[in-house]
């Protein structure tokens, strides 16, 4: 069917080709649109009607013309080659290599729509990860197969953190490594440098698949990225036995383009312009992290999103938080106080902690002691804020003390700069925090840990 | 082969066909790999499809075939201990036939068509019957017995009716009405979008106890009722379903995951198995039904879920059991209205929810309540309708939030900042309300103490107390409180943080059985009164609290069930005696 270049385009609106007497296009299929200089450019039938097809440019029309133009059809759905031989290299988002190596030739072709895993097969992810970062190891602990995503702002430290995690990453027994596919969406080329370099630095990258999406490629590309980047992750994992972590940056440029692409499509606008399907669209992307049951290999997601505004009501985090196990919040104002990572606990979660910690995992205090500076750092948030009304002489004893423990907390617990705390470390620094806190209001820590491991005199 | 229809297009999960022998919601099998879609529209000779799996890959001229029956459940033994996808798939059975990863077109029977059921009839040979009567009935689980009924439309006599064992399919009775005899299998199938009818409905009066705090004794449900939880994500939705699943005091749970996560499901298949129904002691499985349309399988079979559920729902009520259905969560639902809405190019109502969403819901709830089932006999169920809704930005004007306030007569409102300082569950005491609690007093005075409405009344008071006196602390400072004030904030806490937090994941605390409730408000209020004594006898709070016993309220809930009525009688007279001497110490300063 290749063969056929169909030259009746009857109309070119923005990025979308109506092409006429196509017999039977195939929705979804890919299709190669060939210009009269020889350039080809792919595209994707949006819908198809008896002898009309729809097709979506991926890139520019600029050049085209209904008279000189050609379409040619694939006659199938989007397919990537993938094999092992992809680690250590670097790929656009249609998975073709852009480091100058070779071609990735390989007889396994996958869809990159992926299929729904049967919720039957999922196997409940339990394994603790260790970040060697005490805001999460300690507080919102990261499983195998989780979904965990980063909420930032503009000018926070998120690929700094995210560098450091995918460097740190190891599980407890026998600290294996993870493999990292690494997917930049609608990234700066200096930024795309900056996390080339860090790879770099800390030996990562031939461990890694990186697909890079420049802020300069067109938006099509960015759409289809996630999805080559996550059926790469799933060949490793699923058929090669491998535990991969994928980070997606930025989700939020991902969005923009599922809302330019909507636009452009005429589609009924749903909040804030970006289209009605995003949750089931974000949904496809997210839910492809998990462990499936007999395979040994696992997805574990750290999608990163610079919240527009700092604003977690915006449609992007909105939805990404409704779909993915929690998320590691981070703090303009802890930034501002040259903290790193400037993790804010407090609006922070992981909804999958409780099965990787205690003494299976980590340790059997992990839970109460978590719980235990949640609720003290929120005390001491609050005599914060009522000392900037009455001024922090007119606090009563107990909430000066709960006061100094948020200071303390977030100088020495949170703040760690590029140290890789291990968890025992991270627990034991937790019980020091509490220290300066009376004994008797420790509510939601077990007696018998208090003796255990608590560091208050007597 | 007559009614072969053809496609015509495709965008995205509408497919338009023609020349399709069909009618309105027939179910139809579309293209070569037989998806299964639903008709939703007829013009002229275009049918509108809506397909519940992936389309692509679908090419003009593929064949779509007719099944003539609208979308149906098969409703009969062996639903128990089931998890399906949104359109009664079950999973369990696909997976060991397609594999790991949901595979288009894949089909299966919904029940097992190889499994014999035990059937004891319960009705002989010659028999008259209605519509409805209960003829025999199977042990589908250790806690349930399956009642076989006769089917809607269905009188006459009873022809033959046989004890032993029947698979599925097999005809158990024949009933001979007046022209004809009707065959009656174990299994029936039944629309979903069509409620079961029932006799008539009646107002609630029993309370769905689940052994969480806040809810029984502060915001309680009936059975038969409807509740709304709405709230942003991270507030512990999905946790309170949960917990209700699986503490609830319902005969049978049906738990429909639409368009959440798939890892919950998981949770929920590792977790129920070993988990023990607090009334028989058996796993929870036994009486549980799950339905798992994650958010990345298709949008249509989302929309269908939640009729799946609740016709499964009804078919329990009619045998007469109190059936309490969560759906996680309805936004995703109606998410799914809109979706489908948009790519028929309908004209869109609010945040471009189609104009019809307020009716959907209210249908949906609507199939809640407390039903007498036939005329004839007294047989009574219920179904309870607990529905999350995940509000964009936890934002309560949405509408889908507002379309549901209106039906539902329970509200838990759950808040994002509790949530944040671990307050669990996260149900905020000053907007949540239930409209049951004047229709259940009755219930609450006779079965825990006759006291009770007079407690609901004093607790929320302290508590609406609290919200007040913060703001002045605000403006002028916890020093300059009266004695008496700060005895409200002292107890307000207590409140808070020994009663109304309660820790889902703590062996002990996950469920507080009602008597348990009662007398730890009973403590709360004695102190409550002793401390306003010592108050007006001089003593300042910060005096009192430092007493030994208020360590030991403290750590009341860590208190198992069976030790707690001794600890009840210890702390009472503990509380007595510890104020009684500490004022006797001042007066005779």
């Amino acid at each position: 069917m290749s063969d056929i270049i169909y030259k009746s385009i009857s109309q070119i609106n923005g990025p979308l080709l109506f092409v006429d007497n196509v017999k039977n296009a195939s929705y979804n299929e890919i299709v190669n649109v060939i210009l009269d200089n020889g350039e080809r450019v792919k595209g994707q039938v949006l819908e198809t009607r008896n002898g009309v097809a729809v097709v979506q440019v991926f890139g520019s029309t600029t050049s085209m013309s209904p008279d000189s133009t050609g379409v040619s059809f694939t006659g199938d759905t989007f397919k990537l080659p993938v094999s092992d031989d992809m680690l250590g290299r670097i790929f656009n988002g249609f998975g073709e290599p852009i480091d100058k190596g070779p071609k990735i030739y390989s007889r396994e072709k996958v869809d990159i729509t992926g299929a729904a895993i049967n919720p039957y097969s999922r196997e409940e992810p339990s394994e603790f990860i260790e970040t060697g970062i005490s805001t999460i190891d300690g507080m919102n602990t990261l499983v195998m197969g989780q979904k965990l995503p980063i909420f930032s702002g503009a000018g926070l430290s998120h690929n700094r953190l995210a560098t450091q995690i995918a460097g740190q990453a190891k599980t407890l027994n026998g600290n294996e490594k993870f493999g990292v596919v690494f997917g930049a969406i609608g990234i700066t080329s200096e930024e795309a440098n900056y996390f080339m370099k860090q790879f770099e630095n800390s030996g990562a990258l031939s461990e890694s698949v990186i697909f890079l999406n420049l802020a300069s490629d067109p938006s099509m590309d960015r759409i289809i990225l996630p999805r080559v980047a996550l059926t790469t992750a799933e060949y490793m994992a699923y058929e090669k036995d491998m535990n991969m972590l994928v980070i997606l940056t930025d989700m939020t440029n991902y969005c923009e383009a599922l809302r330019e692409i909507s636009s452009s499509r005429e589609e009924i606008p749903g909040r804030r312009g970006y289209p009605g399907y995003m949750y089931t669209d974000l949904s496809t992307i997210y839910e492809r992290a998990g462990k499936i049951k007999g395979r040994k290999g696992s997805i574990t997601q750290i999608p990163i999103l610079t919240m527009p505004g700092d604003d977690i009501t915006n449609p992007v985090p909105d939805l990404t938080g409704y779909i993915t196990e929690g998320q590691i919040t981070l703090s303009r104002d802890l930034n501002r106080k040259n903290i790193y990572p400037e993790v804010d606990v407090l609006s922070s979660l992981s909804r999958l902690m409780n099965q990787g910690i205690g003494a299976d995992h980590t340790r059997e205090d992990h839970r109460g002691l978590a719980d235990q500076l949640y609720a003290s750092y929120a005390k001491g948030k609050d005599a914060r804020a009522l000392s900037e009304i009455v001024g922090e002489e007119a606090l009563s004893d107990s909430d000066k003390k709960y006061l100094q423990f948020a200071e303390d907390f977030e100088n020495k617990y949170v703040n760690q700069e590029n140290t890789d705390r291990s968890i025992t470390e991270t627990l034991n620094l937790g019980w020091d925090m509490l220290s300066i806190l009376p004994k008797e209001e420790m509510k939601k820590v077990k007696s018998a840990h208090i003796q255990k491991y608590g560091k208050w005199e007597n | 082969m007559k009614n072969d229809g053809k496609i015509y297009s495709i965008s995205g999960p509408v497919v338009i066909a023609t020349d399709l022998d069909g009618k309105m919601f027939d179910v139809v099998r579309v293209g070569n790999l037989g998806l299964v879609g639903e008709v939703i529209k007829i013009v002229g000779n275009r049918f509108t499809i809506q397909v519940y799996e992936d389309t692509s890959g679908l090419k003009p001229g593929e064949p779509v075939i007719s099944t003539g029956k609208p979308l149906s459940v098969e409703l009969g033994p062996g639903l128990l201990k089931s998890i399906y996808d949104g359109i009664q798939r079950p999973l369990d059975i696909i997976q060991s036939e397609t594999g790991d990863f949901i595979v288009r077109g894949a089909s299966a029977p919904p029940l097992d068509e190889k499994k014999e059921w035990d059937f004891q009839p319960v009705l002989k040979d010659g028999d008259e019957v209605e519509e409805g009567y209960i003829l025999g009935t199977v042990k589908e689980t250790d806690i349930i017995t399956h009642k076989i009924m006769v089917p809607y439309k269905v009188n006459g006599v009873i022809k033959t009716i046989k004890a032993g064992k029947f698979k599925v399919s097999d005809t158990v009775c024949t009933i001979q009405s007046e022209n004809k005899a009707v065959e009656v299998k174990l299994k029936q199938i039944w629309p979903v979008r069509q409620a079961r009818k029932v006799f008539l409905k009646f107002a609630p009066e029993i309370p769905l106890i689940t052994g969480q705090r806040v809810i029984d004794s502060f915001f309680p449900v009936a059975k038969g009722g409807t509740v709304a939880v709405p709230g942003p994500f991270g507030s512990g939705k999905t946790v309170i379903q949960h917990q209700l699943s699986k503490w609830s005091d319902a005969d049978i749970t049906v738990y429909v995951g639409c368009g959440e996560r798939g890892n919950e499901m998981t949770e929920i298949l590792t977790t129920f198995p070993e988990l023990q129904d607090p009334k028989s002691g058996k796993p929870l499985m036994e009486k549980t039904i799950l339905i798992a349309n994650t958010s990345n399988m298709p949008v249509a079979a989302r929309e269908a879920s939640i009729y799946t559920g609740v016709t499964i729902a009804e078919y329990y009520r009619d045998m007469g059991y109190d059936v309490a259905l969560m759906a996680d969560s309805t936004s995703r639902w109606a998410e799914a209205l809109r979706e489908i809405s948009g790519r028929l190019e309908e004209m869109p109502g609010e945040e471009g929810y189609p104009a019809y969403l307020g009716r959907r819901i209210s249908e949906f709830y609507e199939r809640s309540g407390n039903a007498q089932i036939i005329p004839q006999d007294k047989r009574t169920g219920s179904i309870t309708l607990i529905g999350a809704v995940s509000p964009p930005g936890g934002d309560l004007s949405d509408p889908v939030v507002q379309n549901t306030l209106r039906v539902t007569r329970v509200f838990w409102a759950l808040d994002a900042s509790l949530a944040s300082r671990r307050h669990f569950p996260s149900i905020n005491w000053l907007n949540s309300y239930s409209l049951y609690l004047d229709s259940l007093s009755g219930w609450f005075k006779s079965n825990i103490n006759p006291e009770w409405p007079q407690m609901h009344a004093l607790m929320m008071g302290i508590l609406q107390k609290e919200s007040e006196l913060q703001e002045i602390v605000q403006l002028v400072g916890y020093d300059s409180l009266p004695e008496k004030q700060k005895n409200v904030l002292d107890i307000a806490k207590i409140i808070r943080e020994d009663f109304l937090q309660q820790n889902a994941f703590d062996d002990t605390d996950t469920y507080c059985s009602i008597n348990k409730q009662y007398e730890m408000l009973m403590i709360i209020k004695t102190l409550n009164e002793m401390q306003e004594k010592s108050i007006d006898a001089g003593l300042k709070v910060t005096q009192t609290a430092t007493l030994p016993v208020r360590m030991k309220i403290s750590r009341m809930k860590e208190i198992k069930e069976e030790d707690f009525n001794k600890f009840y009688n210890d702390v009472i007279k503990e509380i007595n005696n510890e104020y009684n001497n500490i004022m006797e110490s001042v007066e005779s300063v």
